[in-house]
């Protein structure tokens, strides 16, 4: 996905660009309003995510000049939390607002929820042997059974077939998994990983144990 | 008794005496003093008078007799007036006793009785002992010629006190009656006096009291100028509170901003690192490290909107709420968070309305909503129904979570009320203690109990229907 | 009786001549005494002037109602009885006619206060200090002998009395009686007070001197002499006396005058010495009821209530009061005598 991130702090910005980044979304940055006007002008986003507190105005007042020209979905992101402004933020046309530090996972499921209420997720398609994959419909097809996949079995599989034929520890996908203020233990990452070779069975597509260092699937 | 001095002394507000009980008694004390003082002036001015009446009829009598003395053939001859001694009986029955002597011969009457000095001309009186009782006596001295020569003649006249007394004791009893009429008419008088000027401060405190306690607008009200004073500092008071208020909002979310900026630093940079990372007990810092951020975020957040509820609660909105849509809004909204964890947000729904303040209540669930997911195991559900019955809107938040033990709700509200944490629920005290304001604002109120079906919460949030 | 009456006279006028200071004599002379038992221990000790057969329907009527106080009464003139009680003697009651005398007796202390429902019911002007309370008011009459007057038109003032006196010396020259005003306190009372009221009293006085008019102590006298015809006159005897003579002697009337009567009133007081004072009380009541016509029986003595009548004349009864003291004075006395006996006694 392609992202405009405005937002005025520097080193904020820095992080969340790096941090988009490692999950394979390409991200630009503007610091201010009329920065943000100039990439807006030049490429299409497939979303907006928009500080409130910038320095040449409220990015609020900003959305309400723009939303009839910008059909990007907005998302707000706020340090503050007072309702009220979550309010206006959403009446003057925010998809949605997310409060400053958010969780990436949690940025990443409002993102697929908003694009998703929007109709503006791409169709994708991964094929997994003899089945498909179709992560933002949340569906593995094998053969004329539709399954539908739950949200952790999709991001789970997601790595997978992201990086096919690499190990991944139990730790890096937990990391990638679950927010970090779940305590979820390692042994979820088997229920998960048990479920999907559960479903992905006969589709010649496995899930590997690699003793001591983790998975890896193998077409 | 105990109650309101309880929580009158819990406000500081000790009170002393009532201005009004304390006014009339001052006056009453007054007035008490002068009818005690009038009423002396009124006897003592009556016994003078009365003595001074005796004094007078005493004095007329004696020069009477006196006038008669003559001189026959060198003796001293005298009548005594008939109408002397009638007169003396005249306003009262009391005793009389007279002598009549010419140096220290008594001519006549009795020979006992001694006089006031006396000197010739001018009447002397005297109240003086004479048989076992006192008595007024006046003396006259008329000096006659009797063989060529000048001998002085001593009229006494002396009656005893009991007519004097009794005047003066009917005076004084009258004196004392009208006292007491007096007093009595004043206290009453004063104690409405005292009411009626105390009056527009009641009205005054009436007013104030009845208004909103964050209803920050100036006092209007017309009085008398002594209380303008107390308005005008009122104003001031309220001005300023006014200005502190506004003050403190802009506070918190600048300090919020500031705190949440570097935290969201903190945390996408944790995260980068946790992804370059290898070694496992570096990892696991770095997830310590999110989830200290997510904490602090999380109380950043709860303490905001604590301040917030508290603000709206003192001058809480009046507007229909339709509940389903609120639900079903909030729902939305956590609906990304729960799917994290693949817990289902299921919500059962029929028609509920109250009056109040969408975004207090709106707050109360989201931070009910928000404790369930966060506190529930991977995919389970949430369930959320709102309903109606009773004269009471109900929403029940019931999750399939730890719960709250065996505890009583009300011990469980005192523990986060507290600030103590629940095991395994940290944080949830300061959402629910949110949420328990914003619907006591509302004259509802938070109920905890066990969610029957799934053995998880179940939190119901209780308003009264519109 | 002539040798009693001329002591009794004696000593009345000694006893007159002390208003003030402390009687010293324990002595005093009595002229009747009576005693009437009574059933229980108490023997009420009564001194008075009015005479036995006057008042002994009362004291009878008393003892009906009291049987267990027994009365000793005592009947003395009004100066012997002013001595006893001046001299300290013991006597619980002390009824007088001599209002004067009472009156010093009460102002000099020998009185003690006594209040009750019955002494308050009485009229003001009938008590003084609670301690003096009149029971009778008995006026100072005119009696005559009709016969004496016969063929003479019968004067209606004192002014036309002295007129058909004067013009009359034969008829009457020693047939004029009065009382000695210095032998009878009564008698000084009546001619004092007379004298204060009208000049005529000293013109009168003229006349009967005149007349060689008889001097006596006592009303009943005079009456007798009425009665019998020795008098055709008899100046200001005691109503009360007089009017219970009217049935037994034919020819014996009061004169009725048109200018003034004198009305005397009787007084009761309770001696300081008096030692059955609760039974001295019960009499007093007793007393003051019948003198207000509240008693039991037709009270012995004219009551009060002829007060209503001599409101219709001119004067009312002699007023209780300090003035009674002014005729008792030593020098008053001296030169009020002196005058009368200028006039009285010309000769």
């Amino acid at each position: 996905m392609r992202f405009l991130l405005v937002e005025d702090n520097a080193e904020l910005a820095d992080s969340v660009v790096q941090r988009l980044g490692l999950d394979g979304h390409a991200v630009d940055h503007a610091a201010t309003l009329s920065d943000a006007e100039a990439h807006l002008e030049v490429a299409d986003y497939d979303l907006i995510l928009l500080d409130v507190m910038l320095p040449d105005g409220d990015g609020r007042d900003f959305l309400a000049r723009s939303r009839d020209r910008i059909n990007t979905p907005v998302i707000v992101l706020t340090a503050r939390s007072q309702i009220s402004d979550r309010v206006g933020a959403l009446d003057q046309g925010a998809d949605d607002y997310i409060t400053k530090p958010f969780d990436f996972s949690e940025l990443e499921a409002r993102c697929r929820a908003v694009l998703r209420r929007r109709g503006g997720l791409a169709r994708n398609e991964i094929t997994l042997g003899a089945a498909v994959f179709e992560p933002n419909a949340g569906t593995l097809r094998h053969g004329d059974a539709v399954m539908d996949l739950r949200n952790r079995e999709i991001r789970l599989l997601e790595v997978f077939a992201r990086n096919p034929g690499q190990i991944l520890s139990k730790s890096q996908l937990l990391d990638r998994l679950f927010s970090q203020d779940a305590d979820v233990t390692e042994n979820a990452i088997e229920v998960y990983v048990g479920r999907l070779r559960k479903k992905l069975d006969g589709a010649g597509v496995r899930i590997e144990t690699v003793r001591g260092l983790g998975y890896r699937m193998s077409l | 008794m105990t109650r309101q001095g309880a929580s009158d002394a819990a406000r500081g507000v000790r009170p002393s005496w009532p201005i009004a009980r304390k006014l009339t008694l001052f006056l009453a004390a007054i007035v008490a003093l002068l009818a005690l003082v009038s009423w002396g002036m009124v006897t003592s001015f009556a016994r003078e008078a009365a003595g001074r009446t005796q004094d007078n009829i005493l004095a007329a009598s004696a020069t009477s007799i006196a006038e008669t003395l003559r001189s026959e053939g060198g003796q001293v001859r005298l009548e005594l007036p008939y109408a002397a001694f009638s007169m003396l009986g005249a306003i009262s029955e009391d005793r009389v006793f007279y002598r009549v002597a010419a140096g220290d011969d008594v001519l006549t009457g009795y020979a006992d009785l001694e006089g006031p000095d006396v000197t010739p001309g001018e009447p002397s009186f005297g109240t003086l002992p004479y048989r076992d009782m006192n008595v007024r006596a006046v003396s006259v001295m008329r000096v006659i010629l009797a063989d060529g020569e000048a001998v002085p003649i001593t009229v006494t006249l002396a009656q005893t006190r009991g007519g004097v007394r009794g005047i003066a004791a009917g005076l004084s009893r009258q004196a004392a009656y009208l006292s007491v009429a007096v007093f009595l008419l004043a206290v009453g008088m004063s104690a409405f006096a005292v009411r009626s000027s105390l009056r527009p401060l009641n009205t005054m405190a009436q007013h104030v009291s009845t208004r909103g306690p964050s209803d920050l607008r100036p006092l209007r009200r017309r009085g008398p100028p002594e209380l303008m004073p107390l308005v005008r500092a009122l104003n001031r008071l309220m001005d300023r509170l006014g200005g502190s208020i506004k003050r403190s909002e802009d506070f918190i979310a600048e300090a919020a901003h500031r705190v949440r900026t570097p935290l969201a630093i903190v945390r996408t940079q944790a995260e980068i690192a946790l992804h370059s990372v290898e070694e496992e007990a570096q990892k696991q810092t770095l997830r310590r490290v999110i989830r200290a951020v997510d904490d602090s975020s999380r109380s950043a957040s709860q303490l905001l909107d604590h301040a917030m509820v508290s603000f709206r609660a003192d001058d809480l909105a009046r507007e229909r709420v339709d509940l389903p849509a609120l639900a079903e809004g909030v729902a939305d909204a956590l609906r990304p968070t729960a799917e994290m964890k693949d817990i289902d947000i299921a919500l059962a729904i029929s028609p509920a309305e109250v009056e109040g303040d969408a975004i207090l209540i709106q707050n109360a669930l989201r931070n009910v909503l928000d404790n369930a997911i966060k506190y529930s195991p991977a995919e389970t559900i949430v369930r959320v129904s709102v309903g109606n019955g009773g004269g009471e809107a109900r929403i029940a938040v019931s999750d399939e979570g730890p719960g709250f033990g065996e505890e009583p709700a009300a011990h469980l509200m005192e523990r986060f009320k507290r600030g103590d944490k629940v095991e395994g629920v940290v944080g949830s005290g300061l959402g629910l203690t949110i949420a328990e304001e914003a619907l006591s604002a509302h004259g509802g109120r938070l109920e905890l109990g066990r969610n029957v079906e799934g053995g998880g919460a179940c939190v119901s949030l209780i308003l009264p229907a519109a | 009786m002539r040798v009693l009456d001329l002591a009794r006279r004696v000593i009345a006028a000694a006893a007159l001549m002390t208003i003030s200071g402390l009687a010293c004599a324990q002595e005093f002379e009595i002229e009747d005494r009576r005693t009437y038992p009574g059933t229980g221990s108490a023997t009420l000790r009564v001194i008075s002037t009015a005479d036995l057969d006057v008042i002994e329907p009362f004291l009878l009527r008393f003892q009906a109602a009291n049987p267990e106080v027994g009365v000793d009464y005592v009947v003395a003139s009004s100066s012997e009885l002013n001595r006893a009680i001046r001299g300290g003697a013991e006597f619980d009651l002390a009824l007088s006619s001599a209002m004067d005398l009472q009156f010093t007796l009460a102002n000099d202390g020998f009185a003690q206060s006594y209040r009750s429902g019955v002494t308050d019911a009485l009229p003001d002007w009938a008590r003084w200090r609670d301690q003096l309370f009149a029971f009778t008011a008995e006026p100072a009459v005119i009696v005559i002998n009709e016969a004496r007057f016969s063929g003479l038109p019968l004067p209606r003032t004192r002014a036309e009395l002295v007129t058909m006196l004067r013009d009359n010396p034969d008829r009457f020259a020693g047939s004029v009686g009065t009382y000695d005003l210095r032998v009878s306190g009564l008698g000084y009372l009546f001619a004092t007070q007379e004298a204060r009221s009208s000049d005529a009293y000293w013109r009168l006085t003229e006349v009967m001197g005149r007349l060689n008019a008889r001097l006596y102590c006592c009303s009943s006298q005079m009456i007798d002499d009425v009665a019998s015809g020795d008098l055709a006159l008899a100046y200001n005897v005691l109503g009360s006396y007089a009017e219970q003579r009217l049935d037994e002697d034919a020819g014996l009337a009061i004169l009725p005058l048109e200018d003034f009567a004198n009305v005397m009133l009787r007084t009761a007081l309770i001696p300081v010495t008096a030692i059955e004072v609760d039974a001295a009380a019960t009499m007093l009541d007793a007393l003051l009821r019948e003198g207000m016509g509240q008693g039991t029986a037709e009270p012995v003595l004219p009551p009060l209530q002829t007060r209503g009548e001599a409101d219709q004349l001119p004067f009312g009864p002699i007023r209780l009061g300090p003035a009674l003291m002014v005729y008792l004075d030593r020098l008053n006395r001296e030169s009020f005598l002196e005058a009368w006996n200028a006039a009285m006694v010309q000769q």
